[in-house]
């Protein structure tokens, strides 16, 4: 399959503006400045069934169209680069090889919704990332293509990047404006939605840099050309982010609706030491796991994902082996998402933290059988209620974890201590290194 | 109007209210802890959630605005499901220490386990979070982060309104805790508001923490004497004390605020220094009489002196701090009874008193000088007095609420007014005036009376009478009743609301009002408005 999004593998230096030109690079910011009205560009994306790679899977079109048209206050266009969804590491690689390509996405975004600004909020931790755009975004601007008068055509942006300090939360499209703005990054109750009032109170639009990656190649080939690509509802080149018990982890850029089983066992070269597959969690750690069954039937799209019953989130994929002990698992999850919640919002400040404390005893022998009940009521009395997503983002994991491995919880309160581990609490089998040396 | 539904109840709701204001009118309680109608919404409590119909998830009904046809429950399956996940989320990292807390009693926490919860703990005990306790934050207020719910009304109080921030929360998640800057303390003169918005135990007053249990407190409401703005407060008291000041919601005076000099006024009224008996010269000190006696005593002064020297050898001083009615009823007794026309009004401040600000604060010190003032009372007049007792025409001074040596000096008070023949003074507190006067008569303080002030904006506030005046002392409109009776046998009115409606006949800026009809929120004076 041709490679659109990772086309630095094939072209050497793309993320220099010379190179990228030269391989056809803004050449569809020309094409929407000078071709196409800006709702041609809206309902160009719109027909392309383009959705947000960030995890929420929005179609991209229908977002930008929510913006006021003729709006008396200035529109903004915020690039969320503060990739932070643990298992998920393709925007980084983005940011590194192909910074023009989401510069040419920022300014078609912004000449499509009427901005003349744009905000990259990269991650705390992005600094060689932040180097390579800030890099390109130089030589966009000696060239002409950012500033008060993009190529010529009147229309000016301007592109700032903005390093967070290292928060999770900052990569939920609100929290995000929030700390672009100077404040503790709490995400907001909606409505208004950001489309409405958005950063400084102003409509603003906040996309993935994948996604916005995506638009260029839209705008040059078209939205038939982009359907064609994987199922039409879900459709478009994606990056896959894979990682744990694979012999070949790593980005790969693959159409829509790849199996996954393909993915682990042709792409990831199967599970590592030959082992068996446990399960895989298919969009980053805040979404349900697969049991191996239901993994090696899913489809990765969108929708095929999500009637699987778990969701894609940013496509970064989990895969664990027999040998994982799936309480642990739970609890280095849960670890994550209590260290990372805000803290603003009841349900989520304090059920992270009782979800982790839970799963602690439990994987240290000290559980109860009704622990586990406990653990699924918590959960479900997050979901839902909070401001923002993260309390789902641990409810999903634990509402399916337990149950899809159930006799694991029970062995963990019955023997008194991990399965998995040895009466000292050591690893019961080197299984990891064992495999590596096999290799 | 837009109509909507709570609990199967049609309830009109005001455009631009939101769910928790449209129950209230129909008196369904939806509980909530962020939500303050004085501060922003934040929505971060979640205890308000309810069932909107046709929303697929709770709503939060303080970020939800009614709309025409919304369809609410508020008593729904789920509603109940989420607020008891709300309140056992909350009570997880809670130390329940109530039996030593001062909030128990009027804590929000308390009130909706009981009335939402009410089931017991699936969360043990050794594994809460341990944060910061009886943590001095300044200016009066101390911290428990324990029992903090973190709904950030604190700090929104002090990002909004004050604007000097001085609060803010630190940490993530459940480490999540209130509390100052390095280096820095809550350092403004509305502190206390915090303390009474905190809807638990994490806020609290330093001066009443460990004092009073509440449940044992009686709330009266009332007018903070502290400055002309009057804001409306409630009294707490139990047994004759007061334990503290609370603003009273008065969208017309203070909103939801009272700054903290008003909070901490009361102390003031409750001295060693306060007067229970009526006090009579005997050489170079003051001894008590009875009321009957000392009134015999003065009447009879006063007649001599009207008929040796004419009506005019008598004067009075009427502090702004006195009432509506008790000014009233002295001009009256000058005016009418005696034909006296040398009356004046003080008005003062003690130097180095706060300034007027932008939010609650003036620089007068005096809740009642625009009554003063509507009663058509000269606005001074002291020098006035001063030349008619250097002229020898003003023989005796009657002087109601009002310091005059404090406030002048004793050095130039004696030279303006020592060679006056006799000096009574009616007064709380046996203040320096009182210890120059021939007699001195105890009258009650303001929690112990009923009556009105009128505030700087003109708004006539009622006051309440929390408990009686200390020993025989006596609400100052008796007093004078009562002197009025020694001079000419007559009576005169003595319940604030007769000597009100005598002023609505008397005087133009009351007419039409009535101490009764006044309201919790005051009424403005007649005529204020075209």
């Amino acid at each position: 399959m041709e490679r659109i999004l990772t086309r630095w593998l094939d072209i050497p230096d793309l993320r220099r503006l010379d190179v990228y030109e030269a391989h056809g690079g803004y050449k569809a910011l020309r094409k929407a400045l000078f071709d196409m009205k800006p709702e041609e560009i809206i309902n160009e994306v719109k027909a392309s069934n383009l959705r947000g790679r960030g995890g929420a899977a929005f179609p991209t079109g229908v977002k930008w169209s929510f913006i006021p048209k003729d709006s008396k206050k200035p529109v903004y266009v915020c690039c969320n680069a503060d990739e932070s969804e643990p298992g998920t590491f393709a925007n980084r690689y983005q940011l590194e090889n192909d910074p023009h390509g989401i510069i040419e996405g920022i300014l078609i975004t912004c000449r499509a919704v009427g901005a003349h600004t744009c905000y990259v909020y990269l991650r705390g931790e992005f600094n060689l990332q932040k180097r390579r755009l800030d890099e390109a975004i130089a030589e966009a601007r000696a060239k002409g293509y950012v500033g008060p008068d993009v190529m010529g055509s009147g229309f000016g942006v301007e592109i700032y990047t903005h390093r967070g300090a290292g928060a999770y939360i900052c990569g939920e499209e609100t929290g995000l404006l929030e700390s672009l703005e100077g404040k503790r990054a709490y995400p907001r109750n909606r409505p208004p939605f950001p489309a409405i009032q958005g950063a400084f109170g102003c409509p603003t639009v906040v996309n993935n840099v994948e996604t916005l990656t995506n638009v260029p190649h839209i705008i040059t080939r078209g939205a038939d050309w982009y359907k064609s690509i994987g199922p039409e509802k879900s459709p478009g080149p994606k990056l896959f982010c894979l990682s744990g018990h694979v012999n070949k982890p790593g980005l790969y850029e693959l159409p829509m609706g790849y199996p996954l089983k393909d993915l682990i066992y042709e792409v990831g070269g199967g599970i590592l030491g030959g082992k068996k597959l446990k399960g895989v969690i298919p969009g980053g750690s805040s979404f349900p796991v697969f049991t191996a069954e239901e993994a090696v039937k899913v489809a990765m799209d969108f929708d095929s994902v999500r009637a699987a019953g778990s969701l894609m989130g940013t496509a970064g994929v989990m895969v664990m082996n027999e040998d994982t002990c799936m309480v642990d698992a739970l609890k280095t999850i849960a670890h994550f998402y209590h260290h990372e919640s805000c803290g603003q919002c009841t349900p989520c400040r304090e059920g992270c933290g009782w979800i982790e404390k839970l799963l602690t005893d439990l994987e240290a022998g000290r559980g109860r059988m009704e622990d586990l009940e406990i653990l699924i009521d918590a959960a479900t009395n997050m979901e839902g209620n909070t401001v923002c997503v993260l309390a789902d983002s641990l409810s999903m994991p634990v509402k399916s974890f337990v149950p899809k491995y159930r006799d694991e919880f029970e062995a963990h309160v019955r023997l008194g201590r991990c399965p998995f581990r040895d009466v000292h609490g050591e690893p019961a089998e080197k299984s990891h290194a064992a495999a590596a040396a096999a290799r | 109007m837009p109509k909507v539904t709570i609990d199967g109840r049609e309830i009109d709701a005001p455009e631009g209210v939101n769910l928790i204001q449209a129950a209230e009118r129909a008196g369904i309680e939806i509980p909530h802890y962020c939500y303050h109608p004085g501060l922003s919404i934040v929505g971060n409590c979640r205890m308000c959630l309810v069932e909107v119909e046709k929303a697929p998830k709770l709503q939060i009904a303080c970020n939800t605005r009614v709309a025409d046809g919304m369809v609410v429950h508020t008593k729904s399956e789920r509603t109940i499901r989420a607020q008891k996940a709300v309140l056992e989320f909350l009570l997880i990292n809670h130390p329940i220490d109530c039996p030593v807390c001062d909030q128990a009693g009027e804590c929000k926490l308390q009130d909706y386990y009981m009335d939402y919860d009410a089931q017991a703990s699936r969360f043990p005990l050794g594994k809460k979070n341990k944060k910061g306790k009886a943590i001095d934050v300044g200016s009066g207020v101390m911290l428990d982060q324990e029992r903090c719910v973190l709904c950030a009304r604190c700090t929104r109080f002090f990002d909004e309104i004050t604007h000097t921030s001085e609060l803010a929360i630190f940490q993530r998640g459940d480490h999540c805790e209130v509390d100052t800057y390095p280096g820095h303390k809550v350092d403004n003169k509305y502190a206390g508001n915090v303390v009474d918005i905190c809807p638990v135990g994490a806020l609290t007053e330093k001066d009443f923490r460990f004092r009073m249990r509440v449940w044992y407190l009686h709330r009266t409401p009332s007018v903070c004497a502290g400055c002309e703005r009057g804001c409306s407060i409630d009294v707490y008291h139990h047994r004759g004390r007061i334990y503290r000041y609370k603003p009273r919601h008065n969208p017309a005076v203070n909103g939801y605020w009272m700054c903290d000099e008003g909070r901490h006024g009361f102390p003031a009224l409750q001295n060693e220094t306060r007067l229970t008996a009526p006090l009579v010269q005997d050489k170079d000190r003051l001894v008590p009489e009875g009321w009957a006696p000392a009134l015999r005593r003065l009447a009879s002064r006063i007649l001599e002196s009207g008929n040796a020297h004419g009506a005019n050898s008598i004067g009075a001083v009427i502090g702004a701090q006195s009432t509506n009615e008790e000014a009233f009823a002295l001009k009256h007794l000058m005016l009418d009874t005696l034909g006296s026309e040398r009356v004046a009004t003080v008005s003062w401040s003690p130097a180095g008193a706060s300034g007027d600000d932008e939010l609650l604060l003036r620089a007068n010190k005096n809740p009642n000088t625009r009554g003063l003032a509507a009663l058509g009372l000269p606005a001074h007049g002291l020098d006035a007095l001063a030349d008619a007792v250097a002229a020898g025409e003003l023989k005796i001074l009657i002087v109601m609420r009002a310091d005059l040596v404090r406030m002048l000096g004793e050095e130039e008070f004696v030279r303006r007014f020592g060679a006056l023949d006799y000096m009574v003074v009616l007064d709380t507190d046996a203040n320096e005036t009182c210890q120059m006067a021939n007699q001195v008569l105890p009258i009650a303080a303001y929690p112990e009376i009923e009556g009105s002030f009128t505030n700087f904006q003109g708004r006539v506030q009622r006051l309440h009478q929390a408990f009686p005046p200390p020993g025989q002392a006596l609400p100052a409109i008796e007093a004078l009743a009562r002197l009025g009776h020694a001079l000419d046998g007559g009576a005169r009115p003595s319940a604030a609301k007769d000597v009100f409606a005598q002023m609505a006949d008397a005087e133009a800026g009351f007419r039409g009002l009535t101490l009764e009809a006044l309201g919790p929120d005051g009424a403005e004076l007649t005529g204020l408005r075209p």
